[in-house]
């Protein structure tokens, strides 16, 4: 009995690697697809950083020696997200042309049909997010958390993307339609800049403050930029890490849901 | 072909009935597909909503040209709004030559100068959808004409060159390239344009390699052009050179279409 749940699990781990080798080499294939998730970022830090510094003296704002620093988790996060959904993208493809319906016939465990893809587009983001923090270090950034606290930013975007990706799949499985994922990305996007990616909340006001402080970005952000700022907390850990991976554990919960739906209605 | 048929099909007449053919098939192309309209009009209207909520603050730093973040930012975001509009318009002739519909329109008798050119009014005109979006919920959320309702007019003017420009940017590449794929080059070089320029804050505020960039760019001077009638009184030394920067880029981009228009023809 136990060895056959082993052998189970043990199988359930080889489909999944493979198949998030399978979403990383697609990825590898199309780097143009992934270059603007590179290229945008980089070019926004850039162009704030030299068109906010006067910004950092206004009271309310973080204690910073430069807006790179500030602006660092925002780029990260845009960064990861652009290709977040890709998860949920190649789901529906895979569903559009009949690949998903070849995997359900093979002896394939249905976790892995969700989590390889999410795996793969976790491997992607955590490449993407090592070279962006990267590049801020080589420009003059600096996290105050040192390594570990490194180490938590690049984890705390993978999480992310894990959460996104999940809702990707979650609309993949309901829809079928590439169409109707990429529709997300304009969500993603409005929910980076519907927090205090760019601008801290305090030196907001109005219906807009109220939003930015409800949004789960910046729950994520906030922390994410004190381990960066001020140095390590376990608090700030906790929240960095603990808030996408509740977002994680209710979009992919939904995702596998949703999967059992699909394959017990057809 | 007889003298008669051939005078008639490279007459200014016909001409102007393909141009505007071509403009009510484009329009009609985006009236009919609810999913062009979304991202056309909502992603200007979240950089509004989005720029005036985060960086309200902005104001409060001295030199900063206005009081009312919707006099700076509304602006800005019309003309990104102009600049997708343009960019759509040479997305939906990439569609064309992947479909094998341009290689007939190619094979009618006549000057493929109107092709051209219909599709570069029909960008314009699509761009009017943006812009007048941007301004009612900008107006809502307190934008003034200072300089009267010509105001109005400056900001129209501009977004219909600038979606002009970048369609004729785009065309070109599409005319190279022929795949829609090649898009995703000119969404980078007008998204570059518009953040390298003054767009969020006004020159003084720039330091370094931006402000040197942001200086020679022409969209600095469409900007100020358009942006006139909402910080003060329009005057002909802020028309002039906004005007002058439109004919500029319109020239420039056209000659280029047009000579890869030629290529392609041939």
């Amino acid at each position: 009995m136990i060895s056959g749940t082993l052998t189970g699990l043990r199988l359930s781990g080889i489909q999944t690697l493979a198949l998030a080798r399978r979403s990383v080499v697609s990825e590898w294939r199309q780097l143009g697809n992934v270059a603007p998730g590179l290229v945008f970022p980089l070019l926004l830090a850039a162009v704030y950083t030299h068109q906010f510094e006067r910004v950092i003296d206004l009271p309310g704002f973080p204690a910073v020696d430069s807006f790179l620093d500030f602006v660092l988790p925002a780029s990260l996060l845009q960064s990861v997200s652009f290709g977040a959904t890709e998860a949920g993208t190649e789901l529906a493809r895979d569903i559009e042309n009949g690949f998903f319906d070849r995997l359900r016939a093979s002896p394939c465990a249905r976790l892995p049909l969700l989590m390889g893809r999410l795996g793969g587009a976790m491997a992607v983001a955590a490449a993407k997010g090592s070279l962006i923090v990267m590049i801020f270090m080589v420009f003059g950034a600096e996290i105050a958390g040192g390594p570990a606290a490194t180490v938590v930013v690049v984890a705390a975007a993978v999480l992310l993307v894990l959460a996104i990706g999940g809702l990707g799949q979650v609309l993949a499985i309901l829809t079928g339609n590439q169409e109707a994922v990429n529709a997300t990305f304009p969500l993603v996007f409005t929910s980076i800049f519907m927090s205090s990616a760019f601008f801290p909340t305090t030196l907001m006001s109005g219906w807009f403050r109220q939003v930015a402080e409800a949004n789960p970005v910046t729950w994520i952000i906030d922390p994410v930029r004190r381990l960066i700022i001020e140095g390590w907390t376990w608090s700030d850990v906790g929240q960095a890490l603990g808030v996408p991976l509740a977002l994680s554990a209710v979009t992919v919960t939904m995702a596998v849901v949703a999967l059992d739906r699909r394959l017990g209605a057809t | 072909m007889s003298a008669v048929a051939v005078a008639h099909v490279t007459g200014v007449g016909h001409a102007g009935s393909v141009v505007s053919a071509i403009c009510v098939r484009g329009m009609r192309r985006v009236l009919a597909r609810p999913m062009l309209i979304m991202p056309m009009l909502l992603m200007p209207l979240i950089f509004v909503i989005s720029f005036t909520g985060a960086f309200g603050s902005l104001t409060r730093v001295e030199g900063y040209g206005t009081d009312n973040v919707f006099n700076w930012m509304a602006v800005y975001a019309a003309l990104q709004g102009a600049v997708f509009a343009g960019v759509g318009g040479a997305s939906a002739t990439a569609e064309d030559i992947e479909n094998g519909f341009f290689d007939r329109l190619l094979l009618t008798p006549g000057s493929r100068v109107p092709l051209l050119v219909g599709t570069v009014a029909y960008s314009s005109l699509r761009s009017t959808i943006p812009t007048t979006g941007v301004l009612i919920v900008s107006v809502m959320g307190g934008l003034s004409l200072t300089g009267g309702p010509l105001a109005l007019l400056t900001v129209y003017v501009a977004t219909w060159g600038m979606a002009a420009v970048f369609c004729l940017v785009g065309l070109t590449v599409v005319y190279k390239f022929r795949t829609m794929r090649s898009m995703i080059l000119i969404q980078v070089f007008g998204f570059s344009s518009m953040f390298l320029s003054t767009g969020q804050v006004p020159i003084h505020f720039m330091n370094g390699w931006l402000h040197a960039v942001a200086r020679v760019n022409p969209v600095t001077n469409v900007l100020r052009f358009s942006r006139q009638g909402f910080l003060g009184d329009i005057t002909w030394s802020l028309t002039w050179p906004g005007l002058l920067a439109l004919a500029a880029m319109v020239l420039v981009s056209g000659v280029l279409a047009l000579r890869q228009l030629g290529k392609l023809a041939a």
